[in-house]
């Protein structure tokens, strides 16, 4: 075994690995560039080595300096993580001609595996079941035409060496065959510098499943469930879970014998992922094989109990599998959540900047009950612009996957960020959503039940009582301590209303529930009223929140509940299950008096962005025309040395820029207007 | 008898409908409450015990004598929040439009005299038309006898006014000596003459809002130390501020249980200071993880905002914060934030308010509209206030601290009482480039030999520790361990006791 293996990587994958490492009793080593002097993976690591300025082609992608790193501290292997330099065959090359172990499969198999149409050819040799299509060299439109006809429409046309969708194009005719394929070959050419493109059968309602395989340097290879990840946004993957809602255990093992074969096939000698797009009716076609530790392995380690990182080091040095494919059990179901830096109300804007707050929820077994965070990151870190926003992967596993669901949506909404917009809202949401959990799934999952984009979920149902209830709690204990200030006349404590009315507003219309709440044993109890003002639910919650806790935890009939809590003028902002609301406490006559208070419209605001303060225009981010949402950066001004970065007080369009980098402003000079 | 009480109960009544349903009912189309629905949203519930009901005026100029309503356009009473004793007088705009008459004068006079006689804290509403025109000389009359007590109660009771409406004219100078003035946007202005007289005067066209709104006062006059958006937003923070602010200037702060360690310690401070010195951050955050649970109350947040000054708590203990702002002109000090600042620490000061200083400051802001603008005179305001203030002072240094701004912000040298400064302290007359360039004025054509010496500059000065060899500050601490540190310091300088030369008064710089 290693006695020190090298991270060439970053960010959570690289603290993931070095955590196996850790428990293997294998020293670490982590490279970092400037962008990451103060990261985790360099805080938690034995050793660190600095390889360069931040854009990772100058650091993380540079083969001689991690081969660099690994000779200045003794490292014998390399573990490359996923992205970067993982699935370069030329890296393990480069280690082996330096006598360094890639932790990772050999550079044939990556090599076979890496071409789009090569990776096609071999998985038809292996008889793994293949998307129809015609896979070789594609001269004309009327070529195309001829081979859509014989596999059958839809067809798809995509470019050999593309990827993310580019250079994809879907016809549903000849016609769209042959005005397709000279676009998508035009595209392939300036986008990745290789025209070829190639057409096959498009699938409708594809899901995306793939198989986790595992293989040794002597010839065993093995699989270990799949990973459904259909829930994609722009072909990003969100939210995966293991195992898949569509699959049955025949499918499974067929799926799994096959991507076994094709990992025999090219002599795959560590742990991998088939991906496999599947029809609704389970059939399923071999879309690529991935040679690397996937982003979302957390889920099959969840669901097999087999630590992956742990068996590609002990294959990578040598050790023969420890269990065969019969030892293979899947065990309950697990669910993961990538939790980016981007802002789902601003249309997922990437959003970066310093980690003001960030507290995931408590990680660890309970009951049957497990959570996982897997991250990178740490309050008062820095989320940069330079490196994927992803801040952490949160995964649950129980033993159904009600309850795996029901488990992420606990652990999300106790997770509390702020400083930076990220995705959780969305995620919640999504967990809440009723074709997720019937598992109804489809790649297109997103862009059909969230055709404009994502909004804030409207408290409806149960969930305003429960959000009511939480409130009136919340500002019951405030109340409370407000009865202990000093200097009272009367020699006894003031009291308070116990009839208390709960507004509820936000981007929805004006909620209002009214309740009574009073201490009870161990908790509150508070009696919800009816509009009429008859009686209606009575709920029991406990908590030991106080103020200033960011997140409410405690029970609400009995069943736990996380919400998250903020500070806003004479309330609370309030985010439970997706939905975020602020809501005010007021007595009754509060109330009655707040009904008479205008309703305003948003106030316009300035049709211009005038530069606050004199200084120096250091760059403008947006150009005539542009569609801006409030919050986004607008124009950088430095004055007295430093940066101020100017934002939009407002959504708007951009009329016209009349500053440029490098003026040299007053106050109040105008920088830009609006339409 | 029953007759008796009842008419007691009917007169009540009466004067409870101030200028009648149909006023109020306008009252409430213009988006504003009555007089008494506001007093009853800012205090206790069925705490308020009104004085001088029935009270009316007795102008018989004009047809007035046949125009009577009781309260004459005012109520007034005490009562209490958070069974704090307050008092409050509330312009009734449904009544003679809430204008001031010599009887109205009267009635706001006695709870001043009642406020100051009992040291407890005294909040006006405005939401009037100015003097009562009638009444003449005798209104003017009755404004002076308001204003000679706001001046005798200034630095024994706190007084908060409220603007919810018009405010002009005479009006305005009671609100202007008090210690805070809030604005309800949209419904409430403020000036000493309307835009009919500017337009004959100056010939100006303008409109109220644009001459003295919310907007105006809370960023261009700094007349108002904040706004809000309606009137139960504004009585509901009213309220929140009444719980930070002491009875008077010998109450002492007031104290509730907190629920926040006071050693907590925030591992996340000791990145809050990014790597680029050029790079600002958000002084706000290390103010809400300072403070008790984050809560922090801003006074001026919309004007001169690189400086921060606001009330949180530590211990539960009432404490003013006062910070340069890296996010707004690097935290520079000009006129503006200068005098923000000096009238938030006098008032701390007066109070007997613990003040805690958070030191980022390139210095002041150079230039000829400063110059003009008399920066010496304001920045002195500052220098003065905390020089002159014996509440303890807790100054923590986390990045420059350059030049005279060094020494105003609470420096040990002008009354700091304990000093800290992080390890990113930059604590020197100014930055190295400027330094050099007039030290080694010399070898400016030697670009090496000026880069060395800058680096040598930088690595002399450019820390905390020349302070600190020297004593000026007490200790360099960890970021992270702040908020204990203020806790601490705090706590020891409870007992703090300074002896002043007997004067009448000092004479600050105006």
């Amino acid at each position: 075994m290693f006695s020190k293996i090298l991270i060439a990587n970053r960010g959570e994958i690289a603290c993931r690995v070095i955590k196996t490492a850790r428990k293997m009793g294998i020293k670490t080593v982590a490279v970092y560039s400037d962008a990451d002097k103060d990261a985790l993976h360099v805080e938690m690591a034995d050793e660190a080595v600095h390889i360069g300025p931040a854009p990772a082609a100058q650091s993380y992608l540079i083969a001689d300096k991690i081969i660099e790193a690994c000779k200045k501290t003794g490292a014998e292997a390399v573990h490359p993580g996923y992205g970067f330099l993982s699935e370069r065959a030329s890296f393990p090359q480069a280690l082996a001609e330096h006598g360094i172990v890639f932790i990772g499969p050999n550079p044939h198999a990556i090599e076979a595996m890496g071409d789009k149409i090569e990776s096609k050819k071999a998985a038809a040799a292996a008889n793994v079941s293949t998307v129809p299509g015609y896979l070789g060299v594609i001269e004309s439109g009327a070529e195309a035409a001829k081979i859509a006809d014989e596999i059958g429409y839809p067809v798809m046309i995509k470019a050999s060496a593309g990827g993310g969708g580019k250079g994809m194009r879907i016809a549903y005719s000849r016609e769209e065959v042959q005005d397709g394929f000279d676009r998508a070959k035009s595209e392939a050419k300036s986008s990745f510098g290789d025209d070829r493109v190639f057409v096959e059968k498009f699938i409708v309602d594809p899901r995306h499943i793939e198989i986790q395989v595992l293989g040794d340097k002597h010839g065993n290879v093995l699989y270990l469930g799949e990973r459904e990840c259909s829930i994609q946004r722009r072909n990003q993957k969100v939210v995966e879970e293991a195992p898949s809602p569509l699959l049955d255990e025949a499918t499974r093992r067929k799926m799994g014998e096959q991507a076994v074969a094709l990992a025999k096939a090219v002599g795959y000698d560590s742990a991998g992922t088939v991906e496999f797009v599947a029809g609704q009716d389970k059939s399923f076609y071999f879309l690529e094989m991935n040679t690397r530790l996937q982003v979302e392995h957390p889920v099959t380690e969840l669901i097999t109990g087999i630590d992956l990182v742990e068996q590609m080091i002990r294959v990578a040095a040598g050790e023969k599998l420890a269990f065969t494919q019969d030892d293979i059990k899947l065990n309950g179901w697990a669910v993961e959540s990538r939790i980016y830096a981007e802002d789902p109300y601003r249309n997922f804007l990437p959003s970066i900047g310093r980690l003001v707050r960030y507290r995931p929820p408590a990680e660890g077994k309970t009951g049957d009950i497990t959570v996982r965070n897997d991250t990178g990151v740490y309050e008062g870190g820095e989320i940069s612009l330079y490196y994927d926003p992803m801040i952490a992967k949160l995964v649950t596993h129980a033993p159904t996957r009600a309850e795996a669901i029901e488990a992420q949506a606990d652990a999300l909404d106790a997770f509390a960020i702020d400083g930076i917009g990220h995705n959780i809202p969305f995620l919640s949401a999504l967990m809440a959503h009723e074709r997720w959990k019937s598992g109804q799934l489809s790649t297109g999952f997103i862009a059909e039940e969230y055709p404009d984009g994502f909004h804030a979920r409207a408290p409806e149902g149960e969930l305003i009582h429960q959000i009511s209830a939480v409130a009136a709690v919340i500002d019951h204990v405030q109340n409370a301590r407000k009865r202990h200030i000093s200097g009272q006349m009367m020699g006894k404590p003031v009291t308070f209303d116990t009839h208390r009315v709960v507004h509820l507003g936000g981007s929805h219309a004006l909620i209002v529930a009214s309740c009574e709440i009073a201490d009870v044993d161990g908790g509150y109890k508070v009696q919800m009223f009816e509009d009429d003002g008859t009686p209606g639910h009575v709920h029991v919650l406990a908590s030991g929140w106080t103020p200033g806790e960011p997140v409410w935890r405690g029970t609400i009939d009995g069943v736990p509940a996380a919400l998250q809590v903020r500070p806003v003028l004479n309330g609370v902002a309030l985010a439970y299950r997706g939905v975020a609301t602020e809501a005010r406490v007021f007595t009754a006559r509060e109330a009655e008096l707040c009904a008479l208070m205008p309703v305003k419209e948003a106030s316009a605001g300035g049709k211009e962005l005038l530069c606050p303060m004199p200084g120096l225009v250091v760059s403008i981010a947006v150009q005539p025309g542009q569609e801006v949402k409030a919050g986004e950066a607008l124009a950088v001004v430095e004055a007295m040395k430093m940066e101020n970065v100017l934002r939009a007080e407002r959504d708007g369009v951009i009329k016209s820029v009349l500053a440029k980098p490098g003026d040299s402003l007053a106050v109040d000079a105008v920088i830009l207007e609006f339409a | 008898m029953k007759e008796i009480l009842e008419e007691l109960e009917s007169r009540r009544s009466i004067a409870a409908l101030g200028g009648g349903a149909k006023r109020i009912a306008a009252q409430h189309n213009r988006g504003k409450l009555t007089a008494r629905e506001r007093i009853e949203l800012l205090l206790d519930r069925g705490s308020f015990e009104e004085f001088d009901t029935f009270v009316q005026h007795r102008c018989i100029d004009f047809g007035m004598e046949t125009q009577k309503i009781p309260g004459d356009g005012v109520v007034t009473g005490w009562g209490t929040v958070n069974g704090r004793q307050v008092f409050v007088f509330a312009k009734d705009f449904t009544v003679f439009g809430g204008s001031l008459s010599e009887e109205h004068a009267r009635k706001i006079t006695k709870i001043q005299d009642m406020a100051l006689k009992t040291r407890a804290p005294i909040i006006g509403l405005f939401d009037a038309g100015g003097a009562r025109i009638q009444e003449g000389v005798a209104a003017l009359g009755g404004y002076g006898e308001v204003f000679k007590r706001n001046v005798t109660s200034s630095g024994v009771i706190p007084q908060i006014s409220l603007i919810m409406g018009p405010c002009a004219g005479g009006d305005v100078y009671s609100p202007a000596m008090t210690d805070f003035i809030f604005m309800v946007r949209d419904t409430s202005y403020m000036f000493v003459t309307g835009p009919d007289v500017v337009k004959t005067v100056t010939n100006e066209t303008v409109t109220s809002e644009e001459l003295g709104g919310a907007k105006v006062h809370t960023t261009k006059s700094s007349v108002a130390d904040g706004s809000y958006e309606n009137d139960v937003e504004m009585l509901l923070q009213t309220r929140r501020l009444i719980d930070f602010l002491p009875l008077n200037n010998q109450s002492g702060v007031p104290e509730w249980p907190s629920f926040d360690d006071p050693l907590r310690e925030d591992e996340s401070l000791d990145t809050l200071i990014p790597e680029n010195p050029n790079k600002p951050y958000d002084i706000k955050e290390l103010i809400l993880k300072l403070a008790d649970e984050g809560d922090f109350f801003e006074i001026q947040a919309t004007f001169a905002k690189n400086i921060v000054t606001g009330f949180g708590r530590v211990e539960g203990r009432t404490v003013g914060f006062v910070a340069n702002q890296p996010m707004v002109l690097a935290g520079v000090l000009d006129a503006d934030a200068s005098r923000k600042a000096a009238r938030f620490v006098r008032f701390c000061d007066a109070f007997e308010i613990p003040i805690v200083t958070l030191v980022d400051v390139p210095g002041f802001l150079p230039g000829t509209a400063q110059e003009y603008g008399g920066l010496i005179k304001h920045g002195a305001k500052l220098l003065f206030a905390y020089s002159q203030a014996t509440v303890p002072l807790v100054t923590v240094i986390t990045r420059k601290a350059f030049g005279g701004a060094y020494d105003v912000m609470a420096s040990k040298h002008v009354g700091g009482d304990v000093n800290y400064a992080w390890p990113t302290a930059q604590i020197a007359v100014m930055g190295a480039k400027g330094a050099v360039e007039i030290i080694f004025r010399a070898d400016m054509g030697d670009p090496d030999k000026i880069a060395t010496q800058t680096k040598n500059y930088e690595q002399r000065f450019l820390s905390p520790f020349v302070a600190a060899e020297r004593g000026y500050v007490d200790e360099v601490i960890m970021p992270k361990t702040t908020r204990k540190r203020i806790a601490r310091a705090l706590a020891m300088l409870r007992s703090k006791q300074v002896e002043q030369p007997l004067k009448k008064h000092d004479n600050l710089p105006l």
